[in-house]
């Protein structure tokens, strides 16, 4: 079997030596790391459907006002009582009326509540993100720099969060506390259970930049540990969270949707992707496009998050054979 | 080595202990009083007080844990005298629900567990590192680039999603399969097949998807080594070359995860067990939790806990037989 020779290909000459000819130009790694990025149509495409959904997210108000119907309105006009509920019109009532049809029982309409659900969707992954970059930045930093004791213990605490069968546990707190704001003890559960993801990578990164030249430099003229830290490697450490943080937000939005489709994420009439996958449990033989959309919306939105990812995780780490 | 493992089995039970109490403080502590909800309706402040001392509720909490503990090695026995029940080794304590041993409810479930877990893992580990393996070594061509789009896309599908989809593709509308059941893999092998093909394709698409572009990543970079061009300069034949020396390097990162993988699975495949209404441990869990049924919660939590750790050591240990770089002390 042919198999071509594994040498390493060179991918186009890189932003650094773009300046062939000319003089070569100083740029700041953000600078570099965008411009690769830019040439990634993949990541490219990934950053604008993430940006119009965050779009789509802050004027759902909007959009639902031009669609005339609000996400928890009901609409027994839309329905057919006669046929225990089942959306008037094929296709589960889609029209000009009701752009995406409505649901089943309800009439809400379907278009109003995927709107509001990218909302709830966004709001609580990016904010379970948040948590977990904060939480696995800080003690990440501390196990990796302190070592020790420090370490160990952290260390420890990470192997154990690792090993929880954490499905399981987020769904039961989430379902025996106190449920007074729902989004966010899911974002304060979800970022609890994951920030030993982000922790562990910070961990390793944060060792290895604290053996390197410059940190020992700064270390010999007397730079404070408080300045090691803000000046030395937190912005070396930047990219690396930059790309774990945009590959949780997707994660995260699963997990979101996983607990509302198991029926402890957001509390109806609260809409959201999952809960709508869930109602639309017991209808999917009759009226598939009422699965199919929230489901449709989920795929597009984390794909979208992944393409973005993997574009920044190339653009941030280069390597050689262009992987 | 021995000490090495010796190490690890002692890490590997703090572990479990740890996670065990957390567990314990998190559901007797947190919730509803468990006397209460194990009483029912129709009930009396001295049936509570008797039921709370039948189960040890009325002692302190580090000693109902340690009870707890030990009746998990030694078995224990509830309340005394005439009441009193025996709870053998090893005891996980009753369901509040049925009044049946939280172990031998956990046993009921394992083969369907099992069977989704194995019979899914086959597949994904076919498909999977197959996929990767071709990708890495055709590099660009268009089978690479359109399997990376497939497994992109396989990573973005949520396993609840893609149930829907193949359960209305292939049971509704071809009408292909039968919907999907749990069918005793020993007595009737292609019922079980056929009766479980759907669970399988569910979890085996994401995963196959993750181990594709895991083993792909891989493969290029153990492919860029100098040892694999010592080995061709060496004229070793191009198979040897790609499997002795890529995929045996390439491979051992993807038995990691694969450990933890199954592990997590045999714990209980959660969402997917919900989906097909297959009565598997992760369906249990959901129910337990629906019906706030401690007992059945604390030992689900820990049985799936159990797995994961332990796959995790069995794959360290694995390691050192895979990848001779690596050596315990």
């Amino acid at each position: 079997m042919a198999v071509p020779v594994g040498v390493p290909e060179r991918q186009a000459p890189g932003p650094t030596t773009a300046a062939a000819g000319g003089r070569v130009e100083g740029r700041s790694l953000p600078q570099m790391a965008w411009r690769r990025l830019r040439r990634d149509r993949a990541a490219m495409a990934g950053l604008g459907v993430v940006s119009a959904l965050v779009l789509i997210a802050i004027f759902a108000p909007v959009l639902t006002w031009l669609n005339g119907y609000s996400p928890t309105q009901f609409n027994p006009g839309a329905i057919d009582p006669a046929l225990g509920g089942v959306p008037k019109g094929p296709l589960g009532g889609i029209g000009a009326e009701h752009w995406l049809g409505v649901e089943p029982k309800s009439g809400r309409d379907i278009f109003s509540r995927l709107v509001y659900g990218a909302r709830v969707s966004l709001l609580i992954s990016v904010g379970a993100t948040g948590v977990a970059v904060v939480l696995g930045t800080v003690f990440g930093i501390v196990a990796g720099y302190v070592g020790g004791w420090a370490d160990a213990v952290i260390g420890r605490t990470m192997d154990v969060l690792l090993s929880f069968p954490s499905l399981i546990f987020m769904i039961a707190l989430v379902a025996m506390l106190p449920n007074a704001n729902r989004p966010l003890l899911l974002i304060v559960v979800i970022g609890f259970f994951g920030w030993s993801y982000v922790g562990r990578i910070v961990r390793g990164q944060t060792i290895s930049l604290a053996q390197r030249e410059f940190v020992e430099a700064a270390r010999a003229l007397g730079a404070s540990t408080r300045y090691i830290v803000f000046r030395e490697l937190l912005p070396n450490l930047a990219g690396p969270i930059l790309v774990v943080a945009t590959l949780t937000i997707p994660t995260y939005i699963a997990v979101e949707a996983a607990l509302s489709f198991l029926g402890v994420g957001v509390k109806p009439p609260t809409p959201s992707w999952g809960q709508m996958l869930s109602d639309a449990v017991d209808w999917y033989q009759v009226i598939p496009s009422y699965f199919v959309l929230p489901g449709l919306c989920l795929f597009i939105t984390v794909l979208s998050f992944n393409l973005l990812g993997d574009g920044l995780r190339d653009a941030i780490e280069p390597r050689g054979d262009g992987s | 080595m021995i000490r090495y493992i010796v190490r690890r089995l002692i890490a590997v039970a703090g572990i479990l202990l740890v996670i065990c109490g957390i567990t314990f403080v998190i559901f007797y502590v947190l919730p509803a009083d468990p006397a209460t909800l194990a009483c029912g309706r129709a009930c009396t402040p001295e049936r509570i007080a008797e039921i709370q001392h039948q189960l040890g509720l009325d002692r302190p909490i580090y000693q109902q844990f340690f009870d707890y503990v030990v009746g998990i090695f030694a078995g224990r026995t509830f309340g005394t005298g005439e009441a009193a029940v025996q709870c053998p080794f090893p005891c996980l304590g009753f369901s509040y629900q049925n009044n049946l041993p939280v172990w031998s409810l956990l046993m009921d479930r394992l083969p369907v567990s099992a069977s989704i877990a194995i019979g899914a893992a086959a597949l994904w580990l076919l498909v999977g590192l197959g996929a990767g393996v071709i990708s890495a070594l055709r590099k660009g061509s268009l089978w690479d680039r359109g399997a990376m789009v497939v497994a992109l896309s396989g990573v973005s599908l949520p396993v609840y999603f893609t149930a829907l989809v193949l359960l209305y593709v292939f049971y509704i509308r071809l009408e292909l399969i039968p919907y999907p059941e749990f069918v005793n893999p020993f007595t009737d092998p292609a019922g079980w097949i056929s009766a479980m093909i759907l669970p399988w394709i569910t979890l085996a698409f994401l995963f196959s998807a993750m181990y594709a572009r895991l083993t792909r990543a891989g493969m290029l970079d153990t492919m860029a080594e100098n040892y694999v061009r010592t080995a061709r300069a060496k004229g070793l034949p191009e198979r040897t070359v790609v499997v002795k020396h890529g995929m045996r390097a390439a491979l051992t990162p993807v038995i990691t995860i694969f450990g933890i993988d199954l592990g997590q699975l045999l714990g209980g495949a959660l969402i997917t067990e919900t989906v097909f209404g297959m009565p598997g441990v992760g369906q249990l869990a959901y129910q337990a939790i629906g019906t706030i049924d401690q007992p059945v919660i604390m030992g689900v939590t820990l049985f799936a806990a159990f797995f994961i750790v332990f796959a995790n050591l069995i794959v360290d240990i694995l390691y050192a037989v895979l990848d001779p770089r690596v050596r315990y002390t």
